[in-house]
Parts: C-alpha cells; structure tokens; sequence
C-alpha cells in the first residue's frame, strides 16, 4: 500500500486514472477504521486534503462554498455559516466526535456512502451541488445523485468531489437536522431526519424539503411529507401526516442498531420535529441574510 | 460527605493530597501491560475459533511455521493435559479455556498461537494456521442451556448441589439453595405480593487497556512475565498451573493497570506467550485488540430471574422467593453463588427461598465483574420492591427502612450482621436536596439499594525507611482504584511524617511476600492493614532505638509526630529523621514486614437516587441526576472513594440502559467494539453526587470497609424504577434501551 498527496486537482486525476484500485481519501476517519477492520488495503491511498481548494470555506453574494475535505469542524465553528445553515452545520458538528470533525469532511462523509451520514440528508434538503472533477474535466451533480447504494457511489473510479455550492439561504426559511442515537455522542445514527422550510408571507409553508437517515439503502427524500406541509401551518393534522408519510416512506433493516419497528416509528417523530424547528428558524429569518 | 463519627483527629487519613501516581500517568511515562519493548522481542498473534461450538478435528500449522519471520507455533498439544493428570476440574477448565484442547466452546475460543519477528508476519502467519472444525450444535442463553436435550458442552457435567446426584448430564453445573421460614405461610401474612420475571444480557466490564503480557523464558526453564493484571501472585499460580511448571521458576512484574473491574483477576495470554518464548528463546509479546477482549474475555452472565415477594401493610416483607440462572460462559463459575447469598442481604425476611442454577453456554468464559452477581439479582428483586411499595402507597425509602439489616440481623446466607451502615446509607438519601428536588415532565424518581460482601484475604507490606527519614511503602497488590494513595495516607499516619514523604510501591513476585488478588474491595482493608502491621513495627523499632540511644527502658518513649519523645520530656526528641541518619549505630537498617489473613471484612452497602428524563416518543432516557450514599466504614482516600463509587454507578448506568453481547444465530458476536457495544459516553452523564457514609468497621485500625464494588450494585433497579415513575412502564429486561422503552410504551398505550 502507498500513500500519495497531490498537491493539484489535475495531480490527483491523473494518479487515479493511472491506478484503478486506488481509494481517496480526506480526513480517513472512515478509511483507517475500515482498513484496520480488515478491508483490503488498496494500493494507493490518495490523500486530497493537501489540494488548496478542497479544504477551503468561501462565500459570495449568491453561495457558498465548501472544499470536499474541508473539515467539518471549520463549517461548525464558522458563524456566518453556521447561523445561515443552522441544520447542516448541525449535523456536520454530529460526525463522531470533536477530535474526528478535526479530519472528517462533508465529502468523506458523502462518499463513504453510509445510509446513516449524518450530513447528507442537511445537504439534501439544502439542494447542495458537488462538483466533480475527472481526467476529462468537471461536472456538477447533486448530492441526492451521487450515493446509489450502502458503499456505492455513482462517481467513476477515477473521479473525486472537489467542492460542494449551496445557495444562500433564501428570505423567510430554516433548515434543521435530527438525529436519533441511544448515547449522545460517538454513535451512528438510529434515524436522521433532516428538514428545510420557506415560508410564505402569510406565514404557511411555501417550499418544504425532507431527508431521512439510515432508514433505508440511501438517504431518502420523503415527497408525501412535503406535499403535506405545502399550504399549511404544520398544524397537528399535517404534523401527524408528515410523521406517517415518513414512516411509511422508511425502508430499514433489523440490526444491532435498532428493529424496524423502531427506526419507522422513530423516523415519524424525527421528521416532525425537524420540520418544527426549520420552521421556528424560517421565522426567526423574517428578512434577508 | 456524611461522616457519623467524629474523625478522631488523624492528620492525613481522610485528606485529599496528589495521588503518587498521576505525574507519570498525566505525562504519558507510566508503563501499562502493552508499553514494554524487549531487546529481540518477537510479536506474538492468537487465532480464535470462528464458531460458538466445534470439535477439533486436525490443526496444520506446516503452513504457518514455514512463513518468514515465523519462530514459533504451538497448539493446545504444547501443554500438558491435565484432565489426563489428575488435575482438580478448575484447573483443567482454567487450562481449558488458555487453549482448546479437543472442541471449541465458544467464537474467540483460543486454538493456536504463533510468534513471528514482526506484527505483520505474526498476523499472516495466524491468518496461515489451518483448523479443521466439526461444527456442532450450540446453546447461547440459560434457556436454550437448560432445555430438555439441549447440545452438551462438557459430556461429564453432572449437576452438584442437587441430592441425589443426577445420573444424566447436562449444562447445569450446580445449584445453590438458600432458605428460612415458611414461604406460604409468608406469602399467606402478606396484603400485597409481586411476582416478575427479569432477563439480563451478559455485559463486558470495558476497562480501558485491552489484555497485554509479555514473556522471556530462559534455557534452564525459568521465565520472566510482565502483564497487566489485578494481581501477579495469581497470574503466576494460573500460568504456572497451565504450563506443568511449579510457580517458583515464573518472576511476574505488574505493569500499570487500565482497568480490570474483576476481568483481570484471570489469565488468558501469559502461557501463550511463555511456551513460544520457550521455542523460540526469545521474549514474546502478545496484546489483544478490542475485538478480541470483546470475544474471549469478561463479560459477566446474562441472567434470567424470577422474584415473588409479599409485603404487609405496614412495609414489612413477609416472604421472597427468588428463582435465578446465571450463564457461566463455556465453563463452570457463574457468580450465582454470591447472586444468592447477595439477593436480599439487605433486607430482614423470615420466610425465602433463594435458589439458582450456574449453566454453562457457548459463550466466552465469564469473569469477575464489580459485585459479580449481586447487580442482576438486585435490579430483580429491587423492582419487585419498588413495585410493592407502590401497592401499599408507601415511599421507597421508607420500606427499605421498614426491613433494612441492621447489627444483629441474621443475613439470608447465615451469618449475623456486626456493625453496618445500610440505615444510614439510606438516610443519607433521605437528607440529601436530591431527594426533594422538583421533577419536571416526563422525568421520574427511582430508589434502590445493594449490598456487597467485600473480601479480606492474604496481603504483605514491607515498609523500609531511608537514610533521609522517608520511606518506602512495597505491597504487591496492583493499583487499580487507587491503593498507592491509601497505602501512603495510612503510612504518613501511622509513621507521623509527611505523605509527601512515604513512596509507595507495587513490587514484583520475587521483592515482596504473598498478596492475593486486588479484589473484592480488598486492598485498603487487607493490605492496608499489612501497611500498618509493619509500620507498627517500625515504630516499635523507633522507640527500641530511642530508648536505647538515652539509655532509659522503652516505655518511657512514646512515637508523636514523628518523633521519639521521653514521656517526661528528659530527652530531647529524636525525628525520624536523626534516627534514620544513624541507624547504622543503632541495629542496622530500619524496615519491616508484615503479612496477614485479613482479620474481618466489613459488609458494604450502597442506597442510589436516579432521576430519569425519558422522551416518550423515542424512548430514549436521559439521566438527569444522580445521588448515590455508600458506607465507606472510613474513606482513607474521599477522592477515590467517590471514585469508586461514581465509577460503579457509571458502569451501572451503561449495563442499565445501552450495554449489551448481541450474538447472531450462529453464535458470533456482533458488536465487538466500542461503537456497537455502548458504554455511556461522558456527555450521557451529570456529574454523579456522592454522599459518604462512615460507619467504621471494627476489624480495621481505621474502620476500613472496602469501596470498590458495591456501588454497581443499585443503578439499574434504580434507573428502572425512575423510568417507572417517569411514564408508569416496569422495566423487566436489560438494557433498558430506546427500542426497548418505546415497545414497553407502546404496549401500554394499547
């Protein structure tokens, strides 16, 4: 096994067109725990973390963007970001632990296409973008396309996300992020529920999108759930409409980690609540940024 | 801190000084089992057995030994059999369970070991060890071991304890019977009685540094061994027995210990080490992954009880009866013995039966974990109890006042009580702003309370004083909860000279004599009262020397401070450290011995207070406060002493609600690491409140009980009955988890 870190985008295309069994990486706090957990070692590991523009935070008057191996500790302790995208900064301060939000990144988190991540049902109701660079150049998918599967990504193997853009949050919206876990932290997730709002002058619900985790081989949008919440208030009903749309939504296996049964009904109550707090976030957001 | 008795002016027992081992612990140079590196040390590996349950039929290790770097592979035909010599049947099983010898009784059980020049060759070579198995039919819980025609694990197990004698074999290794009274005339006295049935799941006791030994066997037969155990005196009579070797040619040097709570008072590693190094004349390291101290090593029993009591209107209990069988692992020697003797010590009943059945499964070995035994049966029986004082509308407390232990009782497993603290244990709750603190929504209160033996045995202590007036305090228990510093608070009192001036020291096998284990709460009792011994004696020597100096007869010299003083002031005082300056005039050196039988342990007892917050719709149950009074007899150490007793709390909470061995149907365990097997993490926490009680015990110089166990012996009777007041749920299996909780909500919803 061999380690490399390209310093450029270009470096680090050209070493993986060159070397179909490698496997990149960013912070490794999945790849080094697999690794010792018996995983075949790869014959090259790609370090990306020590290309400039994956590990950056920017913003502009339209977006905001994040490097792939940025460390998520920099999204959590970042405050214009954190107070924009409360519920993806959230979930980005739930990986692990402090020590691994030091190593681990939005791009690991995605790419290591766990159905339990918890930052990719944030990204998703967020409508995140990830740029993609191969040896043919960039492309720009969303996130909700790039896992196909537990461990599958739609990415060739000679592919890596460079960045994430997500648009500023728009007037009169909130995002929150949930996650259920029987310790508090150092855990992965039982369910994960991930919502954002826009709000209507008239204070019903304009736009609604919802993520679950860890409920079924990928992350899931939940369209019922959001169609239920368009026009309303989230009143009792409509919240009673979102939890069992969620759960009927849900598609999740019998583990260690929790039955079925659990993760449905759970799913339900996670949903409802993070759409009740994007919600008390989308008002308190009454103007603009 | 609830001290009942005045502390009789003692200058540094009951102070909170540095500890004497926290500079190299903070700074990272303290040597635990895995630090030590040997000149030509070779890595040593283990396979394990992939299946619960399998004959060995063929172990090629031509494969492995032809590998580079490879220098030793051996197999359980490297040991002597000792079921053919005529060993007693423990040894064979502690034997047994170092190697298999002819099946394999559970996954992780140990088949081979090899030992190559590096980790990487040692792996490939382990990995290259080829094992043919008869996969045979495995028993995983008390109820399938107990099952009509259930799968033997040992063809020879005839029940003991059961007269006459079953003439058929089965998993049932013994049972232990406990009973007094009439049971129906009992049940018949009382106005209200409980009957539930509980389940727990085996827990592993999660010490921090995973098993490590390392051995350097010399030609002429004698071997080195350095690990890290609760106790090298046992380590060396275990690796001796297993090895055919006699104790004498083995030298073993505790290194510092990361935990054990019971699970290193067994050996597992040290003769895979030591036959290898043999092989191969080299020293041999072997150290465990989490994974493998998950598979092979711990945990305690999963458990199934039956408790039914009956209680008067006016509290008092009129009759229980309490049905347990504890999983022993793949051999003999559940704790269900000290499960019954422990079950309602704490209570005075004229009517019980106690029965319970040790049934071995096709899991790893159980091992000691904190009060083994004594949890699982509390949270049963402490239930029922909380369950019956809510049926003749009484408080908690109150009706473990109503029939609390007291000087005298006659406890359930014989003996009659001398002087303890349950009482004021329970009125140290009583008397705490916990105990009245408002509860929010869906929060709950819970009461329970626990009961521990604490264990005496052997101990030595040699004390030496230095030329300079210091001294040297040398035990051989190993420190695990914080004996250097009781030993040292106990030698500055009795010595009258500054802790900062006694080092205390752990010494191997062949510096200091015979100490047993540390465990059972033992080690400030037993070999602190060795400490003392010999630190009488030194003072007597002082005093000779003293007296012999001003040429006056002994009595007229008496030991203040740290100083001779002639009792009419004649003289003037003699410091230790002028005695010590000119020992060499007055006898030679200044030191001491002193080994003991312990002369009297002193009963623990422990009452907690749990306040519980549970989330009705996930299940999920946070710990909002926590109160827990314990009868320390003397906290030498009140640091430590709250140590042990948040500790055994914590350890409590994680068994009560997250922690347990979830295997497949195939036997293999599937949560071998810290992610999967939950221990409670330090933010699932509040910070846990201490009340100490002193009720000193008499058979101490100063009044010492033992702290370490008890205290793990309340907390998940006590999280369940809060969760219980919480959202009116009775909890009757552990761990009391999120799914769990939701079921048992949704249930009673219906």
């Amino acid at each position: 096994m061999k380690y490399v870190a390209p310093s450029s985008v270009e470096e680090a295309t050209s070493l993986l067109s060159a070397s179909p069994s490698a496997q990149v990486f960013a912070g490794a706090t999945d790849v080094v725990p697999q690794l010792r957990a018996g995983r075949p070692a790869p014959e090259l590991l790609v370090d990306l973390k020590k290309i400039e523009e994956l590990v950056s935070l920017k913003s502009d008057d339209n977006k905001w963007t994040v490097g792939a191996a940025t460390p998520t500790a920099y999204l959590t302790e970042d405050e214009a970001f954190s107070h924009e995208f409360p519920g993806l900064s959230e979930a980005a301060g739930l990986i692990g632990s402090d020590q691994i939000q030091n190593r681990s990144s939005l791009g690991g988190n995605l790419c290591n296409a766990s159905p339990a991540a918890d930052s990719v049902p944030a990204m998703v109701v967020n409508g995140v973008r990830a740029v993609v660079a191969g040896p043919s150049g960039t492309r720009v998918l969303d996130v909700s396309e790039v896992v196909t599967g537990p461990g599958q990504t739609s990415l060739d193997d000679d592919e890596f996300i460079v960045e994430f853009e997500i648009d500023n949050m728009p007037a009169r919206s909130g995002d929150a992020y949930l996650r259920m876990i029987p310790r508090t932290e150092m855990d992965i997730a039982v369910v994960g529920a991930g919502a954002r709002v826009t709000l209507a002058d008239d204070g019903s619900i304009e736009q609604a999108a919802l993520a679950l985790a860890a409920v079924a081989p990928t992350v899931i949008r939940i369209p019922d759930a959001e169609d239920a919440l368009v026009g309303t208030t989230a009143d009792d009903a409509t919240l009673d409409a979102v939890a069992a749309a969620a759960s009927e939504a849900c598609d999740p296996i019998d583990d260690k980690r929790g039955t079925v049964a659990y993760r449905k009904q759970v799913a339900g109550v996670l949903a409802k609540r993070a759409v009740l707090i994007a919600i008390e976030r989308a008002e308190q957001r009454n103007g603009t940024n | 801190m609830a001290v009942t008795e005045e502390n009789p002016g003692y200058k540094w027992v009951g102070t909170r000084p540095i500890r004497p081992d926290g500079l190299e612990k903070v700074t990272g140079k303290a040597r635990f089992g895995a630090d030590l590196v040997l000149p030509g040390m070779l890595y040593g590996k283990v396979v394990r057995s992939p299946h619960a349950h399998a004959r060995i039929l063929s172990i090629d290790t031509s494969a492995a030994e032809s590998m580079e770097g490879v220098k030793a592979v051996i197999t359980g035909d490297d040991f002597p059999d000792l079921a053919a010599n005529g060993a007693h049947p423990s040894d064979v099983d502690v034997a047994n369970n170092t190697i298999a010898r002819d099946k394999v009784l559970y996954e992780g059980h140990v088949v081979a070991a090899v030992a190559a020049i590096t980790r990487e060759q040692a792996e490939a070579a382990a990995k290259a060890v080829e094992v043919t198995y008869e996969v045979l039919p495995h028993v995983l819980t008390v109820d399938e071991a107990m099952a009509d025609d259930a799968p033997l694990l040992h063809e020879g197990m005839i029940t003991k304890g059961v007269d006459p004698a079953p003439e058929e074999p089965s998993n049932i290794a013994s049972k232990i019977l406990h009973e007094r009274g009439d049971l129906e005339q009992g049940f018949g006295e009382a106005d209200a009685v409980v009957e539930r049935e509980f389940t727990t799941k085996p827990v592993h006791q999660g010490y921090i540094e995973p098993h490590a030994a390392v051995a350097d066997s010399n030609s002429d037969g004698r071997a080195n061994i350095w690990c890290s155990s609760q106790g090298h005196f046992q380590m060396r009579a275990y690796t001796a027995t297993v090895l055919g070797v006699s104790p004498g040619t083995l030298k073993v040097t505790a290194a510092e210990i990361g935990g054990g709570f019971g699970g290193k008072t067994v050996i597992y590693l040290e003769p895979l080490a030591v036959r290898p190094s043999q092989r191969a004349g080299r020293p041999v390291k072997l150290v465990m992954d989490r994974d493998e101290v998950f598979r092979a090593t711990g945990p305690t029993s999963g458990t199934r009880i039956k408790v039914k009591m009956g209680v008067s209107k006016d509290g008092k209990i009129t009759a229980a009866e309490v049905w347990m069988a504890y999983e022993a692992g793949a051999f003999a020697g559940s704790p269900v013995g000290a499960a019954g003797m422990t079950a309602i010590a704490c209570y005075d009943i004229p009517n019980f039966v106690v029965e319970g059945y040790d049934v071995v499964c096709n899991k790893p070995r159980v091992a000691a974990y904190r009060a083994p035994g004594a949890p699982m049966a509390a949270f049963a029986v402490e239930s029922v109890l909380d369950e019956l004082a809510r049926n003749i509308e009484m408080y908690a407390i109150d009706i473990r006042l109503a029939n609390a232990a007291v000087e005298g009782t006659q406890a359930a497993y014989g003996p009659k009580f001398p002087r303890i603290g349950f009482v004021e244990t329970l009125e140290a709750i009583k008397d705490h702003p916990n105990y009245t603190t408002e509860l929010g929504p869906n929060q709950g209160r819970g009461v329970a309370a626990g009961f521990w033996f604490n264990a005496g045995m052997m101990s030595s202590a040699t004390v030496h004083v230095n030329e300079n007036g210091t001294a040297t305090v040398v035990t051989g228990s190993p420190d695990i909860g914080g004996s250097r510093q009781s030993m040292a608070l106990m030698a500055a009192e009795e010595l009258g000279i500054p802790y900062e001036s006694i080092k205390p020291v752990v010494a191997d096998t062949e510096t200091v004599g015979f100490n047993d284990v540390t465990g059972g709460s033992r080690v400030t009792l037993a070999t602190g009262a060795a400490v003392v011994d010999a630190c009488r004696l030194i003072v007597e020597d002082l005093r000779a020397r003293a007296a012999k100096t001003w040429d006056v007869e002994l009595d007229q010299v008496e030991w203040v401070d740290g100083q001779a003083q002639h009792v009419e002031g004649a003289q003037p005082p003699l410091s230790l450290n002028d005695l010590a300056a000119k020992s060499g005039r007055t006898g030679g050196p200044i030191s001491a011995n002193a080994s003991l039988n312990s002369r009297g342990v002193g009963a623990g007892f422990s009452t907690q207070l749990c306040d519980v917050e549970v989330d009705p719709e996930t299940g999920v149950t946070r710990i909002v406060r926590y109160l827990t009074a314990q009868d320390a007899g003397r906290a030498i150490s009140p640091d430590y002493v709250e140590g042990q007793m948040q500790g055994g709390v914590v350890q409590g909470i994680g068994w009560a609600l997250n922690e347990e061995y979830i295997h497949d149907t195939e036997g293999v365990m599937e949560n071998p690491s810290f992610l999967d097997y939950r221990m409670p993490v330090a933010s699932d926490l509040p910070m846990i409140d201490c009340s100490i009680v002193e009720v000193p015990n008499p058979a101490h110089p100063y009044g010492v009980r033992g702290v370490g166990e008890v205290g793990i012996v309340p907390p998940m009777a006590a999280v369940g009955n809060a969760i219980h007041d919480a959202v009116n749920v009775r909890m009757t299996e552990l761990p009391m988890s999120p799914v769990k909780v939701l079921e048992a909500l949704n249930a009673h919803d219906e």
